[in-house]
């Protein structure tokens, strides 16, 4: 969310430092001549730590290369949350700039005094200080004299934004060398003395009992330390990998796992979930004199499937145990979080518990991360205080984590006697997108329903509209639109396990919208462009289709097989502006082939960084249109392996141009999550441009389309 | 247990150990090479690809008597930050990755090709690549990382 600038009367400390306003656990001064800054965000890929580490360079006046990012840890980190939503510039980048700001001031105020010249005489060049006469001091200088455990205070001044040298620049990132030459970085490659290897058991049914696990044949393999039931929890732990593997296997041969929970018929989903028990909430309303009168009513259902996160990694996590403490390293979005719900499990005090992030692969929301780190700690019990790592299999990464919740959207427009639109309602059925652990009196970790003395499973739920919405972000239309209503019905049942992945609901409304606003536009004769600019006042978000639209030539003339597409959103209606036109090919099996693309992230802190994002999040969206759908049958998740859930691969990924806006004087909002829903709709757009199938359930296959086909005659 | 013997990163080496075991196991476990990457353990994700002769191959799938006397490549031997490979300069200079957990299998798809290939085009890139899954949408920046590392090589 943006928050309005503060008005200079009143000033008010960023979200994160009101939360954690003592300056020194932002920033420090090492006696080595480097600037520590610790924030509470993690790195993900997306190269938030260099973003940040930019920021802090350049309101200090230092080289970035000696800016030295901590990894967060409940032990010392400020607590940021979790890092999601494309919220770690906006929360963590305000904060220490602010926070780097005033640093930089009381340093400045205190050469000034030992220097005896006044603060505007001085200047900083890496982190040394000067005035006239070539006196001089520095930060390390000083910083022996000057206590930073002190709150933040409001009034400390950022430089403005022609003053910045480095945030605004594609300084490289930080973390890409130690990745390219496989320096050990991620969790996965990180083992601790002593370290033991820990596998779970878990049957491929959904919410299985375990009936029946004869111990014997894993009893006999070589290194086996120990075997753990709790329920239906079981595990094993072993010297090696390979005897933990070894062991995993054996036991499995021999366990037997009582019928579980149904789960709803896949091809008939959007049926099926407009029909569970669910809450509904009205999540916004717009009343006006309608311009003209309502004359008909067009109604239009889309949907989307459940999508898997589909690391690349599967979750991995170590725990130790000395005592009643216990120590974990994990790639979970939310160190804190975590911590509180396996402080809710163990029901053990906070302060025994302490979590610290490591690198994983790139998860795109709330996977296994947590899961797997509550595995590693009840496996860790058994392990006599050595270290347990503990790494999930492909095939549980697949159908164990949670999924984007699948979602059926339907769209009624009243249109006047001339087809303009006075009247529009939007309604959304699905499960809640957010599951994350630390946020209930329950836990929300996969384990903690498994134990003998089980916690239930926690139903999604959605965050609220003022926070970006879950199911429901992006559903309320930025064009303007005489009159509307919104309304969300979150289903109450759970039997496939949903939560945050990337955009939350916001991909399935925007596609919505979009492929409606396409079929009103083509209905009326109308270019796309142009309906949608004579909907849209907002300057910025008419700014990035028109930006688009030039980029792309639009509209380039019609040719066989081929069709192009627009989408347009902004991210949760407050974030960043996208606009896309995408170009595909082919008659049964559509290619993406180009994928031009417009942003406006307000000040862009590191432009490079973007467009990674930017491009990085068009080819994902484009996989999952093309390709993605989490299957299943009445018992269990089928897709559980690369084959059974392809994504997009190198020979089928289109090119991505993107062009970034440029708005230097406006807040910095993230770029991770803004190209999906615009992409999907783009591609849904250019599909029936060249075709004139409307698919309006995603994935767009062969099938999907031989089904719109079918429909439409 | 049987002892068998190859070239690892340009040194003889052997191991004694169950022959069925996948060379990821043995590189990971037994060495403590942690650059080739466990991502599903059924050759699909090319995480864990090495070179052995001069071909990408996914350990996890390679049983460790396949490799007797063969010469194997990992990210470790490809180069490192005082050398650096040209592909990994060029994967820096075009800041080809996210998170980069995919990035050591592909470097080693890449370096095979380009043993086979010096001076390949676009899509041969694409086509060496296409059992190599990236989840962050890096692709694009990693075909013209290998386009310039190729063309960086021919130039010498």
């Amino acid at each position: 969310m943006t928050t309005p600038a503060p008005s200079p009367s009143t000033p008010k400390l960023p979200v994160s430092l009101a939360a954690n306003p003592v300056l020194s656990s932002w920033v420090r001064f090492s006696p080595e001549g480097h600037v520590m800054v610790s924030p509470g965000k993690v790195e993900i890929g997306q190269g938030i730590v260099t973003a940040l580490a930019q920021i802090a360079a350049d309101e200090l006046d230092v080289d970035i290369g000696r800016v030295q990012m901590v990894r967060a840890s409940t032990a010392a980190s400020p607590n940021e949350g979790v890092t999601s939503g494309s919220l770690s510039v906006q929360q963590s980048g305000r904060a220490i700039r602010q926070v780097c700001a005033e640093v930089r001031h009381i340093f400045l105020k205190l050469a000034s005094d030992r220097l005896g010249v006044g603060i505007t005489a001085l200047e900083i060049d890496d982190g040394t200080i000067s005035g006239p006469g070539n006196i001089r001091t520095s930060y390390w200088e000083l910083a022996d004299d000057v206590s930073l455990d002190r709150d933040a205070t409001p009034g400390a001044v950022a430089k403005p934004s022609t003053q910045r040298t480095v945030a605004g620049s594609s300084v490289q990132r930080l973390d890409i060398p130690d990745k390219v030459f496989a320096r050990r970085r991620f969790l996965h490659d990180s083992p601790l003395p002593g370290m033991l290897h820990g596998r779970v058991l878990r049957s491929e049914f959904s919410a299985a009992k375990l009936v029946d696990m004869p111990e014997d044949r894993a009893r006999a393999i070589p290194g086996l330390v120990a075997i753990v039931r709790d329920g239906n929890f079981a595990g094993v732990v072993s010297e090696t990998e390979d005897g933990a593997e070894a062991a995993l296997k054996a036991l499995r041969k021999g366990a037997a796992w009582s019928a579980s929970e149904s789960l709803p018929d896949e091809d008939r989903l959007a049926e099926w979930l407009k029909a569970q028990p669910a809450e509904s909430t009205l999540i916004d309303k717009k009343t006006a004199s309608p311009s003209g009168e309502k004359k008909r009513t067009i109604r239009r259902q889309y949907s989307r499937p459940y999508l898997a996160h589909a690391s690349i990694a599967p979750s991995c996590a170590m725990a130790q145990w000395t005592g009643d403490r216990v120590h974990v390293w994990s790639h979970s979005q939310g160190v804190y979080f975590l911590r509180a719900d396996l402080a809710l499990v163990l029901k053990l005090p906070l302060e025994n518990i302490t979590v610290e992030h490591m690198e994983g692969a790139g998860c795109y929301g709330h996977n296994a991360a947590d899961d797997v780190a509550l595995d590693a700690v009840l496996l860790a019990k058994a392990a006599g205080g050595r270290p347990v790592r503990v790494q999930w299999s492909r095939e549980d990464e697949m159908s164990h984590a949670p999924f984007g919740a699948a979602m059926a959207i339907e769209i009624e427009a009243d249109l006047d006697a001339q087809g303009e639109i006075v009247g529009w309602r939007h309604s959304i059925w699905g499960n809640g997108h957010t599951a994350r652990p630390g946020r209930a009196a329950q836990p929300a970790l996969l384990a903690a329903t498994e134990l003998a003395d089980p916690f239930p499973r926690m139903i999604s739920t959605n965050p609220p509209q003022a926070n970006g919405g879950g199911g429901d972000r992006n559903s309320i239309p930025l064009y303007d639109f005489p009159s509307w209503t919104i309304e969300s019905h979150r289903l109450t049942t759970m039997p496939i396990r949903t939560s945050a992945l990337r955009t939350l609901g916001a991909q399935g409304n925007v596609f919505a919208i979009e492929s409606f606003l396409d079929e009103l536009a083509t209905e009326r004769g109308e270019d796309p462009v142009a309906f949608r600019l004579r909907h849209l006042s907002d300057e910025r978000a008419r700014d990035v289709i028109k930006s688009v639209a030039r980029r792309a030539n639009w509209k380039p003339d019609q040719q066989t097989g081929v069709g192009h597409g627009l989408g347009f959103a902004r991210y949760k209606n407050t974030g960043a502006y996208c606009a896309v036109v995408a170009e595909i090919e082919g008659t049964e099996d559509i290619r993406v082939k180009r994928l031009t693309i417009a942003v406006d992230v307000g000040e862009t802190i590191n432009p490079d960084g973007v467009i990674n994002q930017i491009e990085g999040g068009a080819i994902q969206a484009t996989s999952w249109v093309l390709k993605e759908r989490v299957r299943f049958d009445r018992q269990r998740i089928t897709s559980n392996t690369w084959t059974s859930y392809p994504i997009l691969r190198f020979s089928e990924v289109p090119e991505v141009q993107v062009e970034i806006i440029q708005r230097p004087d406006s807040e910095p909002v993230g770029a991770g999550e803004a190209a999906h829903g615009p992409v999907t709709a783009a591609i849904a757009n250019a599909v029936f441009d060249a075709l004139g199938v409307r698919v309006r359930n995603l994935p767009i296959t062969r099938d999907s389309l031989i089904a719109a086909m079918e429909l439409s005659s | 247990m049987q002892r068998i013997r190859f070239r690892l990163n340009g040194v003889e080496t052997d191991v004694d150990a169950d022959p069925d075991r996948s060379l990821l196991d043995i590189l990971r476990g037994h060495f403590g090479m942690t650059g080739p990457h466990f991502g599903c353990g059924a050759n699909e994700c090319g995480a864990c690809n090495v070179i052995v002769g001069d071909h990408a191959v996914a350990a996890c799938d390679t049983p460790l008597w396949s490799v007797a006397d063969k010469d194997i490549t990992t990210i470790e031997g490809l180069g490192s930050a005082e050398k650096p490979h040209p592909l990994q300069r060029a994967f820096i200079a075009e800041q080809a990755l996210q998170c980069g957990y995919c990035v050591s299998g592909i470097l080693m798809s890449a370096a095979a090709l380009l043993m086979q290939n010096p001076n390949p085009a676009g899509k041969d890139v694409r086509a060496a690549l296409d059992r190599n899954l990236c989840r962050c949408g890096s692709h694009n920046r990693m075909v013209k990382a290998v386009l310039r590392a190729a063309a960086e090589m021919a130039a010498r």
